[in-house]
């Protein structure tokens, strides 16, 4: 009996190892049928992210490479100084940078508030039947091409500016220290100030359908708690929606801001292209996208053609550190929320 | 099959296209002359079948465009100096000319009223005179009733040859202009608001109450918009028309300078208008490409040969027969 047991374990367990190897020998083939299509697919897709960074890597290289003649021309100057002056080849980056980012800030001091007032009013306040025209018109306004916006600065809100606002904007504020400054004529109708303005009629989209999109993704069960408490729209706002959706609400500004400092059509129409750093924000400037769209193609000289490349490439510096100071903020916010 | 049947037809395609654009004349530079190019270009396609293809992508871009021999003919705006022409074996020479005239917002004022002088405009651009009240405006202009509002000083933003030749009238009559300000397609500007392009100085004038501006003749007349009369280097006062700019371009002397490269800044002769810009072809004295170059040299020569009507229809002054008889000689030498 017992031979035969052991014949027969052992049998079995030829059987199971024939078995075995036949399955995994059924299996091999099936998965090295996949393996084609799958390394494929993970080469094309590896290649896709590989080639981002490549171009990255060659859109500053050039931009470096560019830029070195001017540097080497103008040394540090070229950051500290404000003049721009083609007939000696003296350049610097100072009106250009000071134009970008005032406008920006202008541009953002008007926009952030009114959108994220829109959208409070979208989401908590607004009937329904009304919520959806209002939310089409900023979709609209999101979907303008940037060159309308110019055209629309420089005919009709420029004028507009010059007769009826920028006038008694400077009576109001004379003989008043810091705004009497900065609010200096005469009344050119375009400069700083109409550029920031028309600016921030452009990003406000960008925050208040972000912003919206994120106020709606508070559950309602937080909500509800807090009005049961007792709270006022206001406080529901200020106390639940704003810290839920804080890092939505930062991102969407800084989207804003990244169209801001980059704008470059509708900028150059209103203000003013000049290369002066004026303490008044009626005054003419310059932004570093309009000085290249300006000058780019009659840019004769390679210190004045590297002179525009660098402002390229200071102006990818700004966006970069906008991103990483968002990223920054986001992080610090997170951490003290504990999340 | 099919995939590679459908690479196989776009080959086909894009070679026929290539072979299509290959008889064209291929050029690029100055905006300025771009409609004038575009009209006679479409005309001669119709007369001779071929086609001319111009980029107008400004006097810069067309330099090194043609140092790059990627185009048969550059264009350019502010000529290139005798010894620029003879490092790269270039030929220039002046193609047709546009009259530069200041122009005026202000209430009442119509065009051809006002009266400036080069000095008086030099310190307006220079922002020494800074109300149009100024006793300089004033003397000039002693039955014309001026505000006394601020003067908004409008000049060009974009790198361009009607700056050029602007800036080059006014380093001549003002020593102070010469000096601090200079002479380029791109100045920087002691006062003002720029505005991208002709049109865009134009615009900006035509906004704003109490501006000034600088523009070619056509932009002024299309826009209505109230330009100057100047005082001439003779001392006369001079409305601008055709006969003003061409009798500029008569007196100057041509050969003076390798390339014809005068600038026509204020000109001698009684009745000659101060500001008048030309515009240049640059091309190759021995090009790599022989055919197409002497293409090139077919299409100038049809152009002033019967191309003069098309240019005064569009507000351009063609180049008076002196100049082209001289232009025929080095068009001839191009091989």
């Amino acid at each position: 009996m017992v031979p035969t047991g052991v014949f027969q374990v052992n049998d079995t367990a030829l059987q199971a190892t024939q078995l075995k190897t036949a399955l995994t020998f059924d299996k091999a083939k099936a998965v090295r049928g996949f393996r084609l299509p799958d390394a494929t697919f993970r080469i094309v897709s590896r290649s896709a992210a590989v080639l981002v960074l490549i171009i990255l890597t060659g859109v500053v290289v050039s931009l470096i490479h560019g830029s070195i003649p001017v540097f080497k021309a103008m040394g540090f100057e070229f950051f500290t100084s404000s003049s721009w002056n083609p007939v000696t080849e003296r350049f610097s980056a100072g009106a250009a940078v000071f134009g970008t980012l005032v406008t920006s800030a202008i541009a953002l001091l008007i926009a952030v508030p009114i959108g994220l007032g829109i959208a409070v009013f979208l989401t908590e306040i607004c009937t329904p039947r009304l919520r959806r025209p209002i939310a089409i018109a900023i979709e609209l306004l999101a979907g303008i091409p940037s060159i309308i916006y110019g055209i629309w600065g420089l005919f009709f809100l420029a004028p507009f500016l010059q007769v009826y606002v920028q006038p008694s904007l400077i009576s109001a504020f004379e003989g008043i220290p810091i705004l009497s400054t900065l609010f200096q004529g005469p009344p050119y109708g375009i400069g700083i100030l109409t550029a920031g303005l028309v600016l921030a009629v452009m990003v406000l989209p960008f925050i208040t359908s972000i912003s919206r999109d994120v106020f709606e993704t508070v559950p309602p069960v937080l909500k509800e708690a807090a009005y049961g408490m007792g709270c006022t729209t206001w406080e529901v706002v200020k106390n639940i929606v704003i810290p839920y959706t804080k890092s939505g609400v930062v991102g969407g500004i800084m989207l804003a801001l990244g169209r801001a400092l980059g704008e470059t059509m509708a900028v150059t129409f209103v203000i003013g292209n000049a290369h002066k750093i004026s303490g008044s924000l009626l005054a003419p400037g310059t932004s570093i996208s309009a000085n290249i769209a300006n000058e780019f193609t009659e840019a004769v000289g390679d210190i004045y053609t590297s002179a525009l490349i660098a402002l390229g490439l200071i102006l990818f510096v700004i966006t970069f550190i906008v991103i990483a100071l968002a990223r920054l903020l986001l992080m610090r916010l997170n951490l003290r929320a504990g999340t | 099959m099919k995939f590679t049947t459908i690479i196989a037809a776009g080959f086909a395609l894009a070679a026929s296209l290539t072979s299509a654009l290959a008889a064209d004349i291929s050029g690029a530079g100055a905006t300025f002359p771009y409609p004038l190019y575009a009209k006679w270009a479409d005309t001669y396609k119709k007369q001779t079948g071929i086609g001319l293809n111009y980029q107008s992508i400004g006097s810069g871009g067309g330099i090194k465009q043609i140092q790059a021999k990627t185009v048969t003919f550059g264009a350019t705006d502010a000529p290139l100096s005798g010894a620029d022409l003879e490092k790269w074996g270039l030929v220039q020479f002046p193609m047709v000319m546009g009259g530069i005239v200041p122009v005026v917002n202000i209430d009442g004022i119509n065009p051809a009223q006002m009266v400036l002088d080069g000095p008086t405009l030099a310190n307006i651009y220079l922002g020494k005179i800074t109300k149009w009240d100024d006793a300089a405006l004033k003397a000039l202009n002693p039955s014309l009733k001026l505000p006394s509002s601020a003067i908004i000083v409008i000049r060009r933003s974009d790198g361009s040859g009607t700056t050029f030749n602007f800036a080059h009238y006014l380093a001549k009559v003002s020593e102070d202009w010469k000096k601090n300000v200079g002479v380029s397609t791109a100045l920087e500007w002691p006062v003002g608001i720029g505005a991208k392009g002709n049109e865009g100085v134009a615009n900006n004038v035509m906004q704003a109450n109490g501006s000034i501006g600088y523009v070619e003749f056509a932009y002024a007349k299309q826009n209505g918009l109230a330009y100057t009369k100047m005082v001439n280097a003779s001392g006369k006062t001079v409305a601008p028309s055709l006969a003003a700019f061409q009798a500029g371009a008569v007196s100057a002397d041509w050969n003076s300078e390798p390339g014809f490269a005068v600038i026509l800044s204020n000109p001698a002769g009684a009745t000659a208008w101060p500001m008048t810009a030309s515009t240049w072809i640059l091309m190759y004295r021995e090009a790599k490409d022989a055919e197409a170059s002497a293409a090139a040299v077919k299409f100038f020569k049809w152009a002033f040969a019967s191309g003069d009507k098309m240019a005064m229809d569009l507000d351009y002054v063609p180049m008076p027969d002196s100049v082209v008889n001289n232009v025929s000689k080095i068009l001839a030498e191009i091989k």
